[in-house]
């Protein structure tokens, strides 16, 4: 019942957009499902604290520890991206830079986007997650070209063909693992679930599932932006409409690592240990060196950020190929923290890009001096992403790599400490020539609307809170991290 | 000849239409002739369902043989109709890789997909197991496709084509995923061709070529 209802709240938005038409308040109504979102969330997972007992809807939908988790990180960036989205709605509309039509269906495509989402991280069974995976590309390739410019279609083509690709890699996993499924006496849909296939892995038959391991991998590694799948993602992020960017580096990558977590445990409880773990973390050092490499050359805030968004999605492959308690709460923390301060630098690059026309750093320089507020939120933004504390990306990355260590990866820690100096040195560099290098004769002091600085201030302070207090998500963290600790 | 081997005969025969259509893509140039191949593709591949549906007495593969050709047979190839319109010249003039190497690297390409797959079919018995690689060789041909040609309408056909061989794969070594699956999948890649078919609209719009040459502004 209530994942049905947690699926419902986004389309309800959708519905709302389709149905009113263009006005100003409306893009609201995104922003309180999202919200809405968020409580469900909560509401399942600090039931499940006290007693894990999954529910399902109908056997397709099932709702445990993890899946609330994840539709709480879902619900809260989708709500500071919705939140993002109606200053940028206006003001397209204002500058028309957009019709009334096309933003209408930018917004009802934003919460149709949600919805995919929220579906993949609910399904009981890989096959409906494959078709939610993919149902996210098909959702999000009109947001990246929402802008309809050549660049715009460039990403967009780039984006839509590469996932399709990959996801059609995923798909021939799906069918092996269908295959090794129904050779070991499962039968129809059943086959498929996530709970069938854990509990009888140990009888799939291995040379199929090294084979659906391999392309499964690969394949949802592509919508995760791991190395070498990831040629798509700093061309559609730094073209889509900032919010967008926002909500696709913030959870979408979060959304398909979530599929690798849980195929992870089926293919360590049918291979043994340490075939997955060489995977992951092969992906995860060669993302981690390219994106670290790459960010020391970028001179656009939103590709710097794009680069980085594969770095912390390396990051999390590494915790994930260690795969202990401890490593796998670290994972989960990360997702939630990346999320926020990712949502967060994104937003702000949108403002900045909307004020200068140009998200070029050095274009954009002195914002500090020029624009206080909106200079703080990114040099805030930044030092969580950098992992300073009280931000919970220092406790996460921190917890990933004592657990990375207790499960004898200490060599794999170091490795990934060098690739986290290089790219602190390239987004230092950047930070400081868009924050101080201020040129002689600008405007300084200009004031920000409170409609921009909000969803900042709120996704900056989330940040820190769940870095400083444990609760509630000490406990939520434990549970979810528990369904996928090998 | 008894019924058993009817049906291998034929789906030896369907499922071999399936690879040579991926050959024939490769081969035309012209935009028109890649689409007639995707067709004949399409309906093969439904055949093969039909009788599949048939020797195993399975009703719900029928229900997917007739999904197949509403969707691979007809309603992508009429989306696809529009666009060859669009640029009646449209052919690979300049393909990265010429059309007789391509033909050598297709053979290539298939002998690869008979090495990789023995894995499976030794270790899973059974007729249609075997014609498996056939599936393979379509897949590896799709992606070859997306690789070494150029033109927007070559790209889409290289994707379909590799979703196509994977259809094969599915149907041959599972009898097909289960139909809910089967309906999300089709659907998902009928959405997948309108949205590229509209991206295609606004290239033509905005560059007036189907060049994806013209498209690389965005690099590192």
């Amino acid at each position: 019942m209530i994942s049905i209802l947690v699926l419902a709240l986004p389309l309800c938005a959708v519905l709302v957009a389709l149905g009113v038409g263009w006005r100003p308040w409306m893009p609201w109504a995104g922003v309180a499902a999202d919200a809405a979102v968020v409580v469900a969330g909560f509401a399942v997972a600090l039931r499940d604290v006290h007693h894990v007992a999954p529910t399902g809807a109908g056997g397709e939908l099932r709702i445990d520890s993890l899946s609330a988790f994840m539709v709480i990180v879902i619900g809260v960036v989708s709500m500071l991206a919705s939140w993002g989205s109606v200053r940028y709605l206006r003001s397209e509309v204002r500058s028309e830079q957009c019709t009334p039509r096309q933003a209408v269906q930018y917004a009802a495509l934003i919460q149709l986007f949600v919805a995919t989402m929220v579906l993949a991280v609910l399904a009981a069974n890989i096959g409906i997650l494959w078709v939610a995976i993919e149902a996210t590309t098909i959702t999000t390739t009109f947001l990246v070209g929402h802008r309809r410019n050549r660049g715009a279609l460039e990403a967009s083509w780039k984006y839509i063909v590469l996932c399709s690709v990959g996801i059609a890699l995923a798909f021939l996993g799906t069918v092996l693992v269908y295959l090794a499924a129904v050779h070991a006496g499962g039968h129809s849909l059943h086959a498929l679930e996530w709970t069938w296939l854990s509990a009888h892995a140990h009888a799939l038959n291995p040379a199929v599932m090294r084979l659906a391991v391999g392309l499964l991998v690969l394949g949802y590694g592509t919508k995760v932006g791991l190395v070498p799948m990831h040629s798509w993602l700093p061309d559609a992020h730094s073209q889509s409409p900032a919010p967008v960017s926002a909500l696709m580096s913030g959870v979408l990558l979060s959304v398909a690592f979530y599929a690798l977590l849980r195929f992870k445990v089926i293919a360590v409880l049918c291979l043994g240990e340490s075939y997955p773990r060489e995977l992951f973390v092969a992906m995860a050092l060669l993302s981690l060196a390219l994106a670290s490499l790459l960010l020391l050359t970028q001179r656009d805030l939103k590709r710097a950020l794009a680069y980085s968004s594969t770095e912390h999605m390396g990051l999390l492959a590494l915790g994930a190929a260690a795969g202990g308690p401890l490593a796998i709460t670290g994972v989960l923390l990360h997702i939630l923290g990346h999320g926020l301060a990712k949502g967060v630098l994104f937003l702000s690059s949108g403002e900045v890009a909307l004020a200068d026309a140009t998200s070029d750093v050095d274009a954009a320089g002195g914002l500090l001096e020029r624009r206080p507020a909106l200079g703080g939120a990114v040099a805030l933004g930044l030092a969580a992403l950098l992992g300073f504390p009280p931000f919970s990306l220092f406790l996460s990355e921190l917890t990933m790599m004592r657990g990375e260590v207790a499960d004898h990866m200490a060599w794999a820690v170091g490795l990934s400490l060098v690739a986290l100096a290089i790219a602190f040195a390239g987004l230092t560099t950047l930070g400081r020539r868009l924050l101080f290098a201020s040129r002689p004769g600008q405007a300084t002091g200009l004031h920000t609307p409170l409609l921009v600085m909000a969803p900042l201030v709120v996704g900056l302070s989330l940040c820190a809170a769940i870095g400083v207090f444990a609760w509630p998500f000490d406990a939520i963290v434990h549970a979810a991290a528990k369904l996928v600790t090998s | 000849m008894t019924n058993h081997s009817v049906a291998a005969a034929l789906l030896a025969l369907t499922s071999g239409t399936v690879l040579l259509c991926a050959a024939l893509a490769l081969w035309r140039r012209a935009a028109r002739g890649i689409v007639s191949a995707l067709r004949v593709q399409g309906y093969a591949l439904a055949a093969t369902a039909a009788v599949l549906g048939v020797q195993l007495h399975e009703p719900l593969l029928l229900v997917t043989s007739g999904l197949l050709v509403a969707v691979k047979g007809v309603a992508i190839p009429m989306l696809f109709g529009r666009l060859v319109r669009l640029d009646p010249a449209s052919s690979e003039t300049d393909p990265v890789v010429n059309v007789p190497a391509s033909l050598v690297a297709a053979v290539v390409l298939t002998l690869v997909a008979f090495v990789a797959t023995r894995p499976i079919v030794e270790s899973v018995r059974g007729v249609p197991i075997t014609l498996v690689p056939f599936g393979f060789a379509t897949v590896l041909i799709g992606f070859f496709v997306l690789v070494a040609r150029r033109k927007a309408v070559s790209q889409m056909v290289g994707l379909l084509l590799v979703d196509n061989g994977i259809g094969l794969v599915a149907l041959l070594l599972t009898t097909g995923v289960p139909l809910l699956i089967e309906l999300g999948g089709t659907l998902d890649v009928l959405l997948v061709v309108v949205v590229l078919r509209v991206l295609v609209t606004r290239m033509h719009a905005q560059l007036g070529v189907l060049d994806l040459d013209s498209l690389q502004e965005l690099r590192d």
